[in-house]
């Protein structure tokens, strides 16, 4: 079993890219389980035609401590079981121990079957607190993609993840697997991903071009594989899916310093367009 | 080698650093001028008696008023190991109210911190309102609720209006500040802000006094007011032993705040002071010396004949009552040492008990305390501040215009500034004999390590410490709580002090005890 964690900017589309690459894998035919560290809870829509679940933690609100697995355990798009850990409203409490709580009781429950492939994490974009480092910590997710622009502010955000990647690096042995560039139609968007993700010490693992489908298939609350398969923006995840079940790249990444980031971003033409 | 060069050798070098300045011998040349470090964070690692900034708000200022919820929002073990320890004593006013018997808590559970505990907390409020009708609600915040953010000031305001109560919040998370010391400021500032002046009952008397710092331990407080109203005291409030939102919300009236313990009120009768310009003077009303003392200079502030008259005639009375069975005491316990290790003004008050009982003080320590209360308030404008007490509302109030009103003529006021300890206090080691130690924060190797060189007949303590200390063959009593005993204040605790200590160290079980510690080399002896 792959545990993958994906992580990213806030709004750069890591719900979708993750879902749309579940989608590839699960048309090759991979068991997976996406656990949505998010306290919108909106990580799993697309894979299950906008059915709205449950969350582990109101149903821990509501049900108690006796939950069956069946309650917050969804199955979608072939056959991706999804499952929300959900969290308070914004403004109150702590969603960070929310996934904390949350992942624990998957596990108690019984969710990491021996016959998954995959399962995925997809974590809200600022790690801002223990909670949200969570699925990388105690031997949970061992391999982290960041979903990233030639954007300024993706890349930083880039940057720190891959701090937080080298301080659980040696506790909980979490890797970087690549960056995947979720493209914004920056200039030199692909030179740039490349590379940042060169200096930490990785890869950009594809470079996933901006595609109007996307949106389409959203509104539709469909994964871009399931609404239109046979378009060009569905290869590119299958290409994606097919990087990442083959990717053998996994290291310790080296953080930038902030003068390094920016001369990188100097370099690849932001500034003199 | 003294025993300080003893102590910090066994320290590495950052602690060594630390600790020296907070353990000196008293200088008795130096004519109280020793600067000992104080109020600064513990070190990790090291076994600090200390306790935290909530205890310090609910557990010692505001959990002992008695017609007020207090309300511990938080996990259960705060709210239940708060539970009563401290002994304070309280009989029902005259609405019938007492609520200190009971333990008030919001007991979050998981899904409180992940969502939020504020909706526990209004729950937990309309029920007391509904089973209980207080007239005032505290609310007193734990560690996870400064952690996860709960507005409890919104939902005090909100519960103001729905039951037209009082509900006053305290943000006195554990962790804020180096000890309890800051939770008693957060205290002081809440019962300011919100209780004090909130009423303009007047006193019926002239000689209304306010008894500030005064807990009621063992009932302490009750044997105080006793004395204080056969001399003809009115006692307007009491802050917080047996002490009630009703007298204190009209405390701002009376005319004169004695001020007990020092470090955990000082607050209060400073910005009393400013607010409505009532003047404060310290006292001391453990050891019988120096109730005599302070009941003078309370006769003295209001400046009468006759009460000087009655004061030395209830004087006269109450230490004769006590003579005997004192001079039975002084008697057996004469030429015994004593250590001391408690609050922020304690070690300092009974030196005085314990020196009319001829016991000698041969340590003693704060907890929590901060400079001025060893080295006495003229030092406070050189106090350093350091992110760690600014980091505690300095709430200063504004002078009331309606309300201000100057007791004494400012003549009169310097005149009294020479002759008695108005808004003054001298500090624990002016008091202190030649040679005695001064230890801040002593630790549990310390108190070993002490124990060991100095060999005191008692040692006076808390509960983190005492059982260490009477295993190793050590009397040790708590001036917390009294154990079960009490009270020590006044006349007459004078003589159940004495009687405890003499049952204590003419009974020396643990003495006979050998201590687990010790019981494997002895057999190992025997056995080779």
């Amino acid at each position: 079993m792959r545990q993958v964690a994906i992580y990213g900017k806030g709004g750069i589309g890591k719900s979708t890219t993750t879902q749309n690459l579940n989608a590839g894998l699960a048309t090759m035919g991979k068991s997976i389980m996406i656990v949505g560290c998010d306290p919108k809870a909106d990580s799993t829509r697309l894979i299950l035609g906008g059915l709205a679940q449950t969350s582990v933690l109101d149903t821990l609100r509501e049900e108690g401590e006796d939950i069956e697995l069946e309650l917050v355990l969804k199955k979608g798009f072939g056959g991706i079981r999804c499952v929300e850990s959900g969290g308070p409203e914004p403004g109150v409490g702590c969603a960070g121990r929310g996934i904390i709580t949350s992942i624990n009781l998957l596990e108690r429950l019984g969710a990491y079957t021996d016959d998954l492939d995959y399962v995925f994490y997809d974590v809200l974009g600022d790690v801002v607190c223990g909670g949200f480092a969570m699925p990388r910590r105690e031997g949970k997710a061992q391999e982290i993609y960041i979903v990233c622009s030639g954007e300024m502010m993706a890349l930083y955000a880039a940057n720190n993840i891959s701090k937080g990647i080298r301080k659980y690096a040696n506790t909980g042995g979490v890797r970087l697997g690549g960056l995947i560039c979720n493209s914004r139609k920056v200039d030199g968007e692909a030179e740039l991903v490349s590379a940042v993700a060169k200096e930490l010490g990785t890869q950009m693992i594809h470079f996933v071009p901006r595609d109007n489908m996307v949106q389409r298939a959203e509104i539709n609350k469909k994964t871009v594989i399931e609404y239109d398969p046979g378009c060009a923006q569905a290869d590119e995840y299958r290409t994606l899916a097919q990087k990442v079940d083959g990717n053998d790249m996994f290291i310790i990444p080296q953080p930038l310093t902030q003068d390094r980031l920016e001369a990188l971003l100097m370099e690849h033409g932001i500034l003199d367009s | 080698m003294d025993v300080k060069s003893e102590i910090l050798t066994r320290y590495n070098a950052k602690v060594f650093k630390n600790r020296k300045d907070h353990i000196l011998r008293i200088d008795g040349a130096s004519d109280g001028a020793q600067e000992i470090a104080a109020n600064t964070r513990a070190i990790p690692g090291i076994m600090t008696n200390r306790g935290c900034c909530y205890a310090g708000c609910k557990g010692v200022v505001v959990g002992p008023i008695r017609d007020a919820v207090t309300i511990t929002h938080g996990p259960i073990g705060c709210g239940f190991y708060s539970w009563g320890t401290r002994r304070n004593k309280a009989r029902p006013g005259p609405d019938g109210k007492n609520f200190i018997q009971y333990c008030f808590s919001t007991d979050m559970q998981e899904p409180d911190i992940v969502f939020g505990g504020d909706k526990k907390l209004r729950q937990a409020i309309k029920e007391a309102v509904e089973i209980f009708q207080p007239r005032t609600i505290f609310i007193c915040s734990t560690c996870p609720v400064g952690l996860i953010g709960d507005d409890i000031h919104a939902v005090a305001a909100e519960a103001e209006k729905l039951y037209g109560i009082t509900c006053v919040s305290f943000s006195c998370e554990g962790y804020k500040g180096v000890s309890q010391s800051g939770g008693h400021h957060i205290a002081n500032n809440g019962l300011m802000k919100r209780v004090i002046g909130s009423s303009d009952t007047p006193p019926a008397t002239k000689y209304s006094v306010n008894l500030l710092g005064e807990y009621n331990i063992g009932g302490d407080g009750w044997e105080v007011e006793r004395v204080l109203k056969r001399i003809g005291y009115e006692v307007v409030s009491v802050f917080t032993g047996n002490g009630s939102v009703e007298q204190i919300s009209r405390a701002h009236l009376a005319n004169l705040n004695l001020v007990q313990c020092h470090r955990s009120i000082n607050y209060v009768a400073e910005m009393m002071k400013t607010a409505y310009g009532v003047d404060w003077l310290k006292v001391n009303f453990i050891g019988v010396g120096a109730i005599c003392a302070s009941l003078r200079a309370i006769a003295e502030y209001f400046g009468d004949e006759e009460l000087k008259g009655r004061t030395e005639q209830v004087i006269a009375e109450e230490t004769a009552e006590i003579a005997e069975d004192m001079a039975f005491f002084r008697d057996r316990l004469t030429g015994k040492t004593a250590a001391l290790f408690v609050g922020g003004s304690r070690a300092h008050h009974y030196q005085a008990l314990l020196g009319d009982l001829g016991v000698r003080t041969v340590l003693a320590g704060y907890e929590f305390a901060h400079r001025d209360d060893y080295e006495g308030r003229d030092i406070i404008p050189a106090i350093k501040e350091d992110a760690d007490s600014k980091n505690i509302e300095q709430l200063v109030p504004e002078k009331d215009p309606k309300r201000y009103r100057a007791f004494l003529s400012p003549e009169r006021y310097d005149e009294l500034r020479r002759a008695i300890d108005l808004e003054a206090y001298r500090g624990m080691m002016r008091d202190m004999p030649d040679g005695s130690w001064v230890v801040d924060d002593l630790n549990h190797f310390e108190t070993e390590e002490f124990t060991r060189f100095l060999r005191p007949d008692i040692f006076f303590s808390g509960i983190k410490d005492k059982y260490v200390l009477q295993k190793g063959g050590t009397l040790s009593r708590q001036l917390h709580s009294y154990d079960y005993s009490g009270p020590y204040a006044g006349f007459k605790g004078a003589v159940i002090f004495g009687r405890d200590l003499v049952m204590g160290l003419y009974a020396p079980a643990w003495n006979m005890v050998t201590p687990p510690w010790k019981k494997g080399k002895t057999e190992g002896k025997s056995n080779a």
